[in-house]
């Protein structure tokens, strides 16, 4: 597994440099939003990507908490972490087009909020996980997991129950996209997928380092406690 | 075009900045390994 790690970061980077060029320069200029239209490509691919992050650690938690796999805890914390990163992006990237096309940057929009609503769940989470002492931590935060995946399908469906001024779904929503708009749109959903699972992967392997490094460390103090005695 | 490069730009520096974040904490973690493993 190892050894597959740089041959998938490079096949990653490609892919990343390949959509950006679709999205930059192949796919085709938006009639009413012109060129702040190809934000997009990036906003929505993040936002995907978060979600399946996010639910990784839904899946991960669940896992931890029915067999206590110190591996699933492990899974549960890296996954949230890269999430949040993209659902940062989400969070930036979004009023960044709503300004020119909006004419505002932020609005107390539903899918707005319980996107704000999302990130501050996951931060607190990796708040708790940073600073809880308690033994105890691994399964509270698998708690508050399971909880802050419930608004992941309110996030998605939100613009279907309430009026908003979010745009309507790529598909489904009842408007049409230019299939070269949306071929465009895949690559980087597929680019952005890649990459964030990769950097899941890579934050993974260094969870469990750290996991490593700690436990030696313990195990060298007691050591040295009795020894001294 | 400006708010397109902005968020672009806002979307790497993001990530470049915790890719980062993960290589430093990595290379803290292989050094306090390697110290450990000499004791």
């Amino acid at each position: 597994m190892k050894r597959a790690f740089p041959i998938l970061a490079i096949a990653t980077a490609v892919l990343l440099g390949y959509a950006t060029y679709q999205a930059l320069w192949v796919a085709p200029t938006e009639q009413t939003m012109g060129e702040v239209q190809r934000i997009f490509y990036y906003h929505v691919s993040s936002a995907w990507t978060a979600g399946l992050l996010f639910f990784i650690n839904f899946v991960a938690s669940v896992v931890y908490l029915v067999w206590r796999s110190p591996k699933a805890d492990a899974l549960a914390m890296a996954s949230a972490e890269v999430g949040v990163v993209f659902c940062t992006i989400v969070l930036v990237t979004g009023p960044i087009w709503a300004r020119p096309v909006w004419g505002i940057w932020w609005t107390w929009d539903m899918r707005l909020t319980l996107t704000l609503v999302l990130w501050l769940i996951y931060v607190s989470y990796l708040l708790l996980r940073r600073f809880s002492a308690s033994g105890q931590t691994p399964v509270m935060a698998a708690v508050l997991a399971i909880f802050g995946t419930l608004d992941i399908p309110l996030v998605y469906f939100s613009i279907w129950f309430f009026r908003t001024q979010h745009p309507q779904p790529v598909m489904g929503g009842g408007g049409s996209i230019d299939h070269r708009m949306l071929r465009v749109f895949f690559v980087n959903l597929i680019a952005f997928s890649c990459f964030g699972l990769l950097v899941c992967w890579a934050r993974y392997r260094l969870e469990v380092l750290h996991r490593e490094v700690e436990e030696t460390q313990a195990l060298e103090s007691l050591l040295e406690v009795r020894s001294s005695r | 075009m400006s708010y397109l490069i902005a968020a672009y730009l806002a979307t790497w520096v993001i990530h470049v900045a915790y890719l980062g974040s993960l290589v430093r904490r990595y290379t803290r973690l292989r050094k306090q390994r390697e110290e450990l493993s000499n004791r």
